[in-house]
C-alpha cells in the first residue's frame, strides 16, 4: 500500500476563491492510501515546496498527490521536489483543479465537490503507480548524411564544423547533386557552380567528412543513438586509393557513345568518366553497361593509359557497416517524366525539352558550351515558348503531382531573363496559371523579367504542340485577351514538376520514417519541428521534405544540421520512461501492436520459456525498443491479449480514475 | 421530450495530453463556462483510449463518454488519432446495439487553441445527455465491489 | 435566382462535373479546334456554369460548336473535363418543354428529296420532348 501524501494549492484566491481548499484536503485526507494531507497558499513556491519535502520524509511518503494547476503548467517543478525528497518522480500525480476546476466554474459548492472528485482520482492513481527510470542510451558520435546534393553538402559541413565525423553517401559518382548541373542561380544570377564547387571542395577536404561516393545504403538497423547502418560501394573498377583524376583514361576510352547523364543524354560521354571537371571525388568511375573490357574481356585501353595503375576489371561491390547517432534523408528530387504529356511532343521533337535540359543547354560547361542551340539542327532559336506548370498542380496522381512545384516559376523567369539578355533578338513567351513569387526578391526578379527584359508573360495554358517543319507550332490560350493563340516556336521549355527521388521510398522503409502519398518525408510538426522525423534520430535536410529552392534547402540543411549537433553533442540519451511495456508471459505474438506503431518501436524475439510440465518452449514475443518509443499507447488498445501497457497511463490506473470519477 | 429537471449527469472526458487537454485548460485560462460534470481524464493520445475504459465508464454509471483527440493531422504522434476514429466508430456502433444510445458518446477533435470549442462541445454535450437522463442500461453488469 | 441555381443543379447533376474544381489555367480552351468557331469557349463553359450564369450560354450557338473530341478532357490538369458540361447544358436544351427547335410547322420547309424521312422523324421526337 502506497502512502500517499495530499497537498492542495490555494493560488491565492485563483483556486481558494471557488474551491474550499480545506474542505478538499480534509476529504481526501480518508482516501485509501492517503496519509497526510495539506493546504497551502502557493504549493509551488519555495515555501510550499519545502513543505511538501518535509512532509515526504516525516510521513515516510511514498506517493504524492498535488491538487493544483494544470501538469502542463508544474508537473515538472513538483517532480523535481519529489526527486529533491528521496521520491521516484513519477511518483507524483496532479489534479488540476485551477485550469479545469476553479476557473470554469463559480459556485463554491460546485467547484469544491469537482475538486475532491478530481483529486480522488488522482489518489487512485498514484495508489498504482510505479517507480519509473528513464532508460539511457550511449550516443555513437558520428553522422551519416545520405545524399550529396547542396543539402546534403551543406549539413555535413555545419555538423563537421561542429567537431563531429559525418560521411555523406552518394549514388553517383560525385557529389553536387541537381545544383551541379544549373548555370545560373536566381534571384541574383550568380552562378552555380561558382558557389557550389568550393562546397564541394570544402566538403572533399574537411578532415571530419568522409565522403562514399557511388553508394547506397542498404540497411539500417538500431535506434536513435545507435544505427547500424550498411552500405554498398558499388564497384566503379577503378581504385579510389590510386586514382589520380588526370582524366587521362576518360579522353583514350574508344566507347564515345554513352549518353552523358550530366547533360542529361544531350550528348555523350565515354564508358569510362568523371561526371564533371570539378567533380569531387575527382576519380573516374567505369560504366559496367558499356564498358566492351566489362561485356566482352576485350578492349582494356584505360588500363594501358592509366600511369596509376588505378584501373581494376576485377573490382566487386563492397559492403561495409558503420555506426551512427544520427542520419540526415537529403535525397532530393528530379524532374518527372514527360511521357504523360505527348501534347507538348516531348517525345517528338527535340526541340522540347524540360528545363533542366534547358541548363545544361545554357551552361558554359554544357554540350553547347553554353551557346543557346536548338537541340536538333544547332541553329539558334528565335522564338522560344516556356510553359509553366507541367505536371504541377494536377489533379489526381495519373496525370502528374497534385502539388506545387515551388522553383518552376522562379527558374523560367530566370530562363527568359537570360535569353533576352543574351540573345535581344529572340522572342520569349511564358504561358503561366498563376506566377508565384514569393520569397524576398523574388517578385522584383519576375518583373524585371517583364518590364526590362520584355519577356511576353501571357495567362493560359498551352493547349497543344505539333511539330512542322523545322518550327513547332504552339497553341495556346490568352484568357486575358480571350483568344486562342497559335505561335510558331523554335523551342519549347516545359517547366516539368518536381518529384522525389526514386530512392527515398525504399530509403524510408529502412529509416521507418513516415512519407506523404507524394513520397516525401513527413516532418515530426509541419510547424514547429519541421526538420525533424517522426521517427528519433533522423532528419530530413532539402527537397526530400518537400518542394524547396536552393536558399530554402540551404537553411534547412543548417537547421537539420543543428538539430544532429544537439543529438551528438549528448553522451546519453535519456528516455520518456512513460513508454510501452509488454507482458511476455501474456504475449501470443500476434503482431497486432507491430502493425499499428508508427515509430517501428516493436520488433519480435523467440525466447525460450520453462513451461509448467517442465518441458521448454520458444515462443514468440513482442519486444518495445524503449529508446524508439514515445508513449502514445496505440498498441495497447490492438493488443488482443492485454499484454501491452503503458508506463505512467496503465490501463489499470486509467480504470482507476474511470472508477473514482464514476463512483 | 422528457425533462429531467435537477438531473446532474456523470461525464468522462478523455483528453489527449497534447491538443485537447491543453484545449481545455485554455478554456480555463479565458474563464470560459461548462458544467461541472464534466470530468477529464489525461491521456497521452486519443489512442491510448481502449474501449474497454469506455465501457468500464457506462458500467459504473456514467451517463456520457466523451474522446477528445488534435484534429486529423495534426497528431503529436502522427497517426493516432486515425486509430480513435476508426476504433471508436465501431465501439459506438455496438453501444448503440447495445442500448446506451448514441447520443451519450461522441468524438470531438479540439486542439490546443480552441478553448471556446472545448468549452461549447462540453456545454453541448452535457446538455444532450442530460436531456437524455441516466444511463441504466449496463446497471446488471455494474462491476460488484 | 432559384432559375439560375436550378439550371446550375440540374447542369452539374447530369454532367457529374465539380466546376470548383478548375484552377482556370485554360488548357481546355487552348486545346479546343472549334475554338474560333465558339462564342464562349469551354474554360468559360466551366466559369459560367461556376456562377449560375449559365442563360448566355444556352443563348449561345457556342456549345453546338463543340465537335465532342473530348481533347479538354483528355488534358485538362484537374479533370474537370467540360465537354461533359457542354453534353449536359445540350440534353437540358433538349429536355426542356416548349423550346422545340423543330416545329411540325417547320418540317415542309426542311424537306429535301435526299433527306431520309426518317431523319425528320427523329429529329421530331429528340427535340421537341
Amino acid at each position: 500500500m502506497q502512502r500517499i501524501g495530499v497537498f492542495v494549492c490555494w493560488c491565492g484566491t485563483n483556486i481558494a476563491g471557488t474551491v474550499d481548499v480545506v474542505k478538499v484536503a480534509q476529504t481526501l485526507a480518508n482516501e485509501p492510501g492517503v496519509v497526510f494531507s495539506a493546504d497551502y497558499q502557493y504549493m509551488c513556491s519555495q515555501a510550499g515546496q519545502d513543505m511538501i519535502k518535509e512532509a515526504v520524509k516525516k510521513h515516510k511518503l511514498t506517493g504524492l498527490v498535488i491538487c493544483s494547476c494544470s501538469p502542463r503548467m508544474h508537473e515538472a517543478t513538483f517532480r523535481k521536489t519529489a526527486a529533491a525528497a528521496g521520491l521516484n518522480p513519477y511518483m507524483v500525480e496532479i489534479a488540476n483543479i485551477r485550469e479545469q476546476c476553479s476557473w470554469v466554474h463559480k459556485e463554491m459548492p460546485i467547484g469544491t465537490e469537482k475538486a475532491i472528485i478530481l483529486g480522488k482520482a488522482a489518489v487512485a492513481k498514484v495508489n498504482l503507480n510505479a517507480p519509473l527510470t528513464p532508460g539511457e542510451s550511449p550516443v555513437t558520435k558520428r553522422a551519416l548524411v545520405i545524399g550529396g546534393g547542396i543539402a546534403g553538402i551543406q549539413t555535413a559541413l555545419d555538423i563537421a564544423d561542429a567537431g563531429f565525423p559525418v560521411d555523406i553517401v552518394e549514388k553517383l559518382p560525385t557529389i553536387g547533386g541537381k545544383m551541379a548541373q544549373l548555370d545560373k542561380t536566381f534571384p541574383t544570377l550568380d552562378c552555380a557552380a561558382c558557389i557550389l564547387t568550393p562546397k564541394m571542395v570544402d566538403a572533399g577536404q574537411h578532415e571530419k567528412i568522409r565522403i562514399f561516393s557511388y553508394s547506397e545504403v542498404t540497411d539500417i538497423g538500431g535506434f536513435v543513438g545507435n544505427f547500424h547502418v550498411t552500405i554498398k560501394k558499388k564497384a566503379r573498377y577503378v581504385r579510389e586509393d590510386l586514382c589520380t583524376g588526370c582524366g587521362l583514361c576518360t579522353e583514350k576510352c574508344p566507347q564515345k557513345k554513352v549518353p552523358n547523364e550530366f547533360n542529361l543524354g544531350m550528348d555523350t560521354r565515354r564508358a569510362i568518366y568523371i561526371p564533371f571537371a570539378q567533380a569531387v571525388p575527382k576519380i573516374a568511375a567505369i560504366d559496367e553497361d558499356y564498358c566492351t573490357m566489362l561485356k566482352t574481356g576485350k578492349c582494356g585501353v584505360c588500363a594501358k593509359v592509366c600511369t596509376a595503375g588505378a584501373i581494376d576489371y576485377k573490382q566487386q561491390d563492397e559492403y561495409i557497416t558503420v555506426d551512427y547517432g544520427a542520419i540526415v534523408a537529403a535525397t532530393g528530387y528530379n524532374p518527372i517524366s514527360m511521357d504523360k504529356f505527348d501534347e507538348f511532343a516531348y517525345s517528338q521533337s527535340k526541340d522540347v525539352i524540360t528545363s533542366l535540359e534547358f541548363e545544361r543547354l545554357t551552361n558554359a560547361a554544357g554540350p553547347t558550351a553554353g551557346k543557346l542551340l536548338r537541340p536538333s539542327d544547332g541553329k539558334h532559336p528565335h522564338t522560344i515558348v516556356f510553359v509553366q506548370c507541367v505536371g504541377s498542380r494536377c489533379s489526381g496522381a495519373d496525370k502528374g503531382k497534385e502539388y506545387c512545384s515551388k522553383i518552376c516559376c522562379m527558374y523560367t523567369a530566370k530562363h527568359a531573363m537570360l535569353t533576352r539578355d543574351k540573345y535581344p533578338d529572340t522572342d520569349v513567351y511564358v504561358f503561366y496559371i498563376d506566377v508565384r513569387t514569393p520569397g524576398k526578391n523574388f517578385d522584383e526578379f519576375y518583373r524585371r523579367a517583364v518590364e526590362e527584359y520584355g519577356v511576353h508573360y501571357i495567362k493560359g495554358m498551352v493547349g497543344k504542340v505539333t511539330p512542322d517543319g523545322d518550327k513547332l507550332v504552339v497553341q495556346a490560350s490568352d484568357l486575358l485577351a480571350g483568344k486562342q493563340m497559335k505561335i510558331d516556336a523554335d523551342l519549347v521549355v516545359l517547366a516539368a514538376a518536381i518529384e522525389p527521388d526514386k530512392s527515398a521510398r525504399p530509403l524510408a522503409t529502412l529509416l521507418t520514417a513516415s512519407m506523404d502519398t507524394n513520397d516525401f518525408f513527413t516532418e515530426a510538426h509541419p510547424k514547429l519541428r519541421p526538420v525533424e522525423s517522426p521517427t528519433a534520430g533522423v532528419f530530413l535536410s532539402g527537397t526530400c521534405q518537400g518542394p524547396k529552392d536552393i536558399p530554402e534547402t540551404v537553411s534547412q540543411a543548417g537547421a537539420a544540421a543543428s538539430k544532429v549537433i544537439g543529438l551528438l553533442a549528448k553522451d546519453k540519451l535519456m528516455g520518456n520512461p512513460c513508454v510501452a511495456h509488454s507482458d511476455e508471459m501474456m504475449c501470443n505474438g500476434c503482431s497486432s501492436c507491430e502493425k499499428v506503431c508508427p515509430y517501428g518501436a516493436i520488433t519480435y524475439a523467440d525466447k525460450e520459456y520453462r513451461m509448467p510440465d517442465r518441458t521448454t518452449k520458444v515462443r514468440r514475443v513482442a519486444v518495445v525498443n524503449e529508446a524508439v518509443c514515445q508513449g502514445c499507447g496505440c498498441c495497447t488498445v490492438a493488443c488482443p491479449s492485454g499484454a501491452m501497457d503503458l508506463k505512467g497511463f496503465a490501463s489499470a490506473q486509467i480504470m482507476a480514475e474511470v472508477d473514482a470519477i464514476c463512483k | 421530450m422528457q425533462v429531467n429537471e435537477g438531473f446532474k449527469p456523470t461525464i468522462v472526458a478523455f483528453c489527449c495530453n497534447w491538443c485537447s487537454y491543453a484545449g481545455a485548460d485554455l478554456a480555463g485560462n479565458n474563464r470560459l463556462n461548462y458544467p461541472a460534470e464534466v470530468k477529464i481524464i489525461r491521456v497521452p493520445c486519443s489512442c491510448r483510449v481502449n474501449p474497454m475504459f469506455i465501457l468500464r465508464a457506462f458500467q459504473r454509471g456514467a451517463d456520457g463518454v466523451i474522446i477528445c483527440g488534435c484534429h486529423p493531422g495534426d497528431c503529436h504522434y502522427t497517426s493516432g488519432n486515425y486509430y480513435t476514429r476508426r476504433r471508436m466508430s465501431l465501439l459506438f456502433s455496438m453501444l448503440d446495439y447495445l442500448g446506451i444510445e448514441r447520443e451519450r458518446t461522441r468524438l470531438e477533435w479540439v486542439s490546443a487553441a480552441e478553448g471556446a470549442k472545448f468549452a461549447a462541445t462540453m456545454n453541448d454535450f452535457v446538455e444532450q445527455v442530460t436531456k437524455l437522463g441516466e444511463n441504466k442500461r449496463l446497471e446488471d453488469l455494474r462491476c460488484k465491489q | 435566382m432559384a432559375e439560375r441555381n436550378n439550371m446550375k443543379e440540374q447542369i452539374l447533376r447530369t454532367s457529374g462535373v465539380n466546376p470548383l474544381k478548375c484552377m482556370r489555367c485554360g488548357k481546355c480552351s487552348a486545346t479546343c479546334p472549334a475554338y474560333d468557331e465558339m462564342e464562349y469557349h469551354p474554360h468559360q463553359f466551366v466559369y459560367m456554369v461556376e456562377t449560375g450564369d449559365i442563360e448566355p450560354l444556352l443563348n449561345s450557338e457556342s456549345f453546338y460548336k463543340c465537335l465532342t473530341c473530348f481533347a479538354c478532357v483528355d488534358r485538362c490538369p484537374r479533370s474537370v473535363e467540360p465537354a461533359k458540361l457542354v453534353e449536359a447544358a445540350r440534353l437540358m436544351v433538349i429536355r426542356e418543354q416548349g423550346k422545340n427547335r423543330l416545329k411540325p410547322d417547320d418540317i415542309p420547309a426542311q424537306l429535301d428529296e435526299d433527306m431520309p424521312q426518317q431523319l425528320l422523324v427523329s429529329a421530331l421526337r429528340k427535340y421537341s420532348k
